[in-house]
């Protein structure tokens, strides 16, 4: 990405989450699409941002859940207690 | 995604009335997202409670003063990462929230690793030790690219949202979530890079 004839790569950055995130429109994603066919560090960095992404994403899941102790001191914290039925969990 | 109760479902009028039981409704609806936002900011339960605490306790104090021009659960999480900012503070005077960035030039995100991990397995990815070496790289990005991070990509907020609960522009949380992204991609790199060459080296 150093080399003068990568002009495009430094460009290709600022557009890439939008990219990875399926929010680019159709003419730059073509754009981007022909310069990582012929840009091998721009391939690597765009597949590997996506895939970043993608574990994030994966990773996030099961969500924690509220524990039942914190959600009972919270309503008592708040002089909620009267409203403390059974979480719907 | 969204919990399971949404913002329509909960009356700001009723809130704005003293409606103990809305209230309650509200809590029940947002206090896992916030819970969680805590956790992540703040890496352990003991704060992350206190920041849920905090957060619905102001919510209550200041329901009068909030105009409805945000969502609900937006308003929520700024209070929230307010919250979790100042008990970062606390805890390191050090901590810089100055929200002044100087680095948002492209300069500084120029990518320098170009290991093609992309293609391993998702069992290696999101294996117990994958996922360590993800939280290490989310822990080390600097505080203004986390929260931002934390919000849009762990939380899920839209990019609308997230600049609204932070008070940035859309264009600023954009940038922000690349350098955050481009970060965790650079640091993923050197792990996955590290875990290969051990790989050939054992063959």
């Amino acid at each position: 990405m150093t080399e003068s004839s990568h002009s495009n790569c430094k460009s290709l950055l600022g557009t890439l989450s939008d990219y990875v995130d399926g929010e680019l429109g159709a003419e730059l994603c073509r754009e981007i699409e022909k310069h990582i066919a012929e840009c091998e560090d721009c391939r690597i960095v765009v597949d590997t941002t996506r895939r970043t992404v993608d574990i994030v994403h994966a990773s996030n899941y099961p969500k924690t859940d509220l524990p039942d102790e914190v959600r009972d001191r919270l309503f008592k914290r708040l002089n909620l207690a009267a409203y403390l039925k059974p979480s719907s969990k | 995604m969204m919990e399971t109760t949404s913002q329509a479902d909960i009356s700001l009028e009723a809130l704005r009335a003293g409606d103990r039981a809305e209230f309650a409704r509200l809590v029940d609806a947002y206090s896992a997202p916030i819970y969680r936002l805590g956790l992540r900011m703040l890496g352990n339960e003991q704060d992350a409670e206190d920041v849920l605490q905090n957060t619905f306790l102001s919510a209550l104090t200041h329901l009068s003063s909030f105009e409805g021009r945000s969502s609900v659960l937006t308003w929520l999480y700024r209070i929230a990462v307010n919250e979790a900012l100042m008990s970062l503070r606390r805890g390191k005077p050090e901590v810089n929230i100055d929200d002044t960035d100087s680095s948002d030039d492209m300069d500084n995100m120029l990518p320098t690793q170009f290991v093609d991990w992309g293609a391993l397995p998702e069992n290696v990815l999101l294996s117990v030790e994958g996922k360590h070496a993800l939280d290490r790289a989310i822990q080390n990005l600097p505080e203004n690219l986390r929260t931002v991070f934390l919000l849009r990509d762990i939380q899920e907020l839209s990019i609308k949202d997230t600049a609204d609960s932070l008070g940035l522009t859309e264009s600023n949380v954009k940038i922000r979530l690349l350098r955050a992204r481009l970060s965790l991609r650079e640091q993923l790199s050197v792990y996955y890079g590290e875990r290969i060459n051990q790989e050939k080296i054992n063959d």
